[in-house]
Parts: C-alpha cells; sequence; structure tokens
C-alpha cells in the first residue's frame, strides 16, 4: 500500500543509493524469500573492522528497496560492532517511518546487513573484540 | 489505466445528481411534493438500470454498492432456502465480496465448493454440473474477472441452474456497460451491478432480483425496497446511476473499440523480455489487460509508473494489507513469485492510442530499472 510511504522513503525509492554487487566483497548476506515478495542481498567491504563499502541488490515492494538503500547509508563507515547494533527500528526511524503493514515484511535490511557481517567473520575466523 | 478499479463520474451524472441534494431533497416516502419528486426520479432511474441489463424495472433492488448486492445475494438466498439444503458453489477466482461471503457461511454451518480455474482463468461449466448435489441451493460465478478480466461462460452454466431448478447468481460489475448484459440471455436468477464503475457515482449498487425469486433481507427496517432493502433511498446516488447506466447503453458500442487499443497494449508490452499475459487471450473484458514480469515485484512497478503520470494496480501481496498475493493469480497455477510481479492495466472512455504508447514507451525502462537492482535477475 503506497498510502504512508515518507517523502524519505519515496526518494530512496525513486533513487536507490549504492545499488548493485561488490564483485570480491568480504561478506554476503542474503535474506528474504521469493514467495513473500521480498529478497536482499547485502555486499560488504570491510578493512581495519570498518565498514569500507555497503551495497544491495533487492527484490520486492517501495519499502524493501527504501529500506535496503537507507541501511547502506546507515552502515557505510561504522565498525562492524556499531553495524550489528543498526536494529530494524533505526532503519524505519531513519527514512520518517514505514506503514504498518511494511514493518515485519518488508524491513529486512538490517537483517541482511547483520546477515553479511556474520558471513564475513564466518569466513575470516575473526571475533569480535 | 485503473478504470476497473473505479472511473470518474461523467460531468451528465453530475449533473442530473445535482437538483437532488438541495433542492428536491425530498424522502421518497414523504407525501407531499418532494417527496413525490424524489420518488418519481427512483422509478425512472430504476428502469434505466433495468434497461441496461434487460431486466423488468421490478427486479431492480437499489443497494450501497456492488459489495452490498453480493452480500444480498448471496446471504439472502442461502438463509431463505436453508430449509431445502446447506451446499453453495461458487469458483476460486470471485471477488472477495463474493468468495468472503461465502467462508462467513462456511461457518454458520453452509458447504461450499471453491470450483478451479483453467490455465487462462475460465471456470469449466462441466465442472459446475458434477459440483451439484441435492444439496445445492446456490450457484455463484462472476460474469467478469476483476483482476485478470476472464469473461466466464455464464449462458452455459445458467442452462443447468435452470435445468436443476437452482437460484443462480452472477458477479456482473465489471460486465455490465462493458459488453452486452441480458439476464435472460444469461438465465441468472440474480445479478449484482454498481455505478462507480461505469462513470457513475460511489455509494450507490443493485442488485436484479429475478420475479419468483425468494430471498432474506439482510437490512431490516422500514421496507423500503420492496421490503427487501430497508434504508432511506440514496436519491441523488440512485438519480446518477440511473444516468449512467442510459449512458452506458448509449455508449455500448463504442466499448468495443478498446479491444483495439486492449490488443495493441498488450502486443506494445509482451515485447518486454520475460513478460508474459495473464488470463485469455480472446475471453476477456475488452479493457483490461493483465501482465506479469520475472524478477520484479508489481508495488515498485506501481511507484514506478506513478512517478510518470500513469496509475495501475498490481496482484501483489505487497500492494494489499495482507500477506498472500492475488488468489486469482494463484487458482490460475501461477507460482506466489510470479504472482507478485503482476501489473494490470484497465482502459476507460477516455483512454486514446497516445496514451498506450506512452504506456509502451516509459513501461521497459521502469522494467530494466528493477531488475537492475533484483538480485533474481539473470
Amino acid at each position: 500500500m503506497t498510502e504512508g510511504y515518507s517523502e524519505k522513503v519515496m526518494d530512496h525509492f525513486a533513487n536507490p543509493r549504492n545499488v548493485g554487487e561488490i564483485k570480491d566483497a568480504d561478506g554476503i548476506g542474503k535474506v528474504g524469500n521469493p514467495v513473500c515478495g521480498d529478497v536482499m542481498w547485502i555486499y560488504i567491504k570491510v578493512k581495519d573492522n570498518i565498514l569500507e563499502d555497503v551495497k544491495f541488490k533487492t527484490f520486492g515492494c517501495g519499502a524493501a528497496i527504501a529500506t535496503s538503500s537507507m541501511i547502506t547509508e546507515l552502515a557505510k563507515g561504522k565498525t562492524l560492532e556499531e553495524g550489528l547494533k543498526i536494529s530494524r527500528g533505526n532503519v524505519a526511524e531513519a527514512l520518517d517511518g514505514l506503514p504498518q503493514v511494511k514493518l515485519h515484511c518488508s524491513n529486512l535490511a538490517a537483517d541482511g546487513l547483520h546477515a553479511a557481517i556474520k558471513d564475513y567473520l564466518e569466513k575470516t575466523g575473526k571475533k569480535l573484540p | 489505466m485503473d478504470h476497473s478499479a473505479t472511473t470518474a463520474t461523467d460531468p451528465a451524472v453530475t449533473e442530473a445528481m445535482l437538483p437532488y441534494f438541495s433542492e428536491k431533497y425530498g424522502n421518497p416516502s414523504s407525501l407531499y411534493t418532494i417527496g413525490r419528486q424524489a420518488r418519481r426520479a427512483i422509478e425512472e432511474a430504476r428502469q434505466l438500470v433495468a434497461d441496461l441489463i434487460g431486466a423488468k424495472k421490478e427486479e431492480i433492488i437499489f443497494t450501497g454498492s456492488g459489495t452490498e448486492s453480493d452480500n444480498l445475494a448471496i446471504k439472502g438466498s442461502a438463509l431463505r432456502n436453508r430449509g431445502k439444503g446447506d451446499h453453495i458453489i461458487t469458483s476460486s477466482i470471485e471477488h472477495h465480496a463474493v468468495l468472503h461471503t461465502c467462508k462467513y457461511l462456511e461457518k454458520n454451518g453452509f458447504k461450499v465448493t471453491y470450483l478451479p480455474v483453467s490455465k487462462d482463468g475460465i471456470v469449466n461449466p462441466a465442472d459446475v454440473e458434477k459440483a451439484i448435489t441435492p444439496q445445492t441451493i446456490l450457484i455463484t460465478i462472476m460474469h467478469a474477472n476483476n483482476e485478470i478480466g476472464t469473461i466466464q461462460p455464464i449462458e452455459e452454466i445458467g442452462k443447468i441452474a435452470k435445468e436443476k431448478q437452482i437460484t443462480f447468481h452472477t458477479d456482473a460489475v465489471q460486465t455490465a456497460g462493458k459488453i452486452p448484459v441480458n439476464v435472460d440471455a444469461l438465465g441468472v436468477s440474480m445479478l449484482s451491478v454498481s455505478a462507480h464503475k461505469i462513470y457513475g457515482p460511489k455509494g450507490v449498487g443493485a442488485l436484479y432480483l429475478r420475479k419468483g425469486t425468494a430471498i432474506e433481507p439482510q437490512l431490516h427496517g422500514g421496507g423500503h425496497e420492496r421490503n427487501i432493502r430497508s434504508s432511506t433511498e440514496n436519491v441523488p446516488g440512485i438519480v446518477g446511476f440511473g444516468k449512467a447506466s442510459e449512458l452506458a447503453k448509449e455508449r455500448l458500442p463504442n466499448e468495443s473499440n478498446l479491444t483495439a487499443l486492449r490488443d495493441s497494449l498488450i502486443k506494445g508490452v509482451l515485447e518486454i523480455e520475460d513478460s508474459y499475459l495473464n488470463g485469455h487471450p480472446a475471453k476477456r473484458l475488452p479493457n483490461n489487460a493483465n501482465f506479469r514480469f520475472s524478477f520484479i515485484e508489481g508495488e515498485s512497478m506501481i511507484l514506478n509508473l506513478d512517478m510518470k503520470g500513469v496509475a495501475a494496480s498490481t496482484g501483489s501481496a505487497c500492494s494489499s494489507t495482507s500477506l498472500e498475493p492475488s488468489h486469482v493469480l494463484m487458482a490460475i497455477g501461477l507460482r506466489p513469485e510470479e504472482a507478485h510481479g503482476s501489473l494490470r492495466l484497465t482502459l476507460g472512455r477516455e483512454n486514446t492510442q497516445e496514451d498506450v504508447d506512452y504506456v509502451i514507451s516509459v513501461l521497459p525502462d521502469i522494467v530494466n530499472k528493477l531488475r537492475m537492482i533484483s538480485p533474481l535477475s539473470r
């Protein structure tokens, strides 16, 4: 339902930031399910414990695309610990809110970022300090 | 291009309605002059609505909407015939006004058969015949589907219903004014119509009730509409419905012109890679086109089209309050991820070839942009 999308959501939907894959990504988080209508892939590049680059690819509604775009902005330049602390609520808040029905189904971006960070930690065998 | 959602009220309709707000505002039940004026206006409108569907004036019951007409027909008939049986036959692609009413009756002790449809979205009359039991008291199958536009073989089902002497209702909300609708040719005992789909006002509908078909009222009160639908009549709305029906009948021959426009739209859109038409290629409403595009989701398409000034709709769950994709698209055998990628474009009177060409020119970029973002693309 488009009703209730804030201007910020529409802006991130119409001009999504950081779209695409990172070819030599250090971590990839794949969340969602095409059956439910939302699939998000979040790619991260890590240097010195910092999220140097974050990109996404998303299949889904306006909210799904806007939250993906927003998480890349929120996460870039943050430490891994800070990245893991970004919540679904933070993403929705940064977008000036989401319609009630979208809060659960399409607000997967934070999960996607966390999955990408965990993927990186698993691959490298690193532990958070 | 979302005329199956609603249409703009025709200026001639608005003009016909205006006097009945503040000037001739009488209650049709009042005996004095302005009451009698209102009564006369309603009866004239009743005739005009009846003329649109080949019915008799006395067989038209005014209601508040197409949804109310469906509720009245189905619940009214089921409750009235409870003594004779408890089985209802419908299809799996009905409008929610029918489907949810049937579910409600199921919760209250009735048995309902939901017939499947073909890949093209058509009910097989032989399935209707097979589903009939001695307990069957009602068959309700829509005339044309609101999402994929498929036109159902109502005449054939009507013959079966008549032979078995079972009450037969059809929801003709999408067909009245678009293709010829004649209650005798269709062989129905009840038929629902709505004003706002035919350039009339919102908030008024009608139920055709064939003489001799008995139903229980669902609104009790002062005995309006032959004691079947109590409520002070929505006089301006009914007058508007009458005018809209008159215009729809006059313009019916023009509606088939939309077929050429629709086919041009379908041809142009299907040029896009990995795009498909949902529903039957020919047995569909002259104004309906319904597509699906692999790898992308419908709401995103709708929002992008809106930014380009085009109004459209989708069967994706993401555009509704439920989490399920359209039951119609699932019934024609699509996978949920396919149903999420659907786009419905429905034409109307004011659409031109230019409009169609415009959509065909902007849609490929929208689809490509979303596919670039999508992880599912090849």
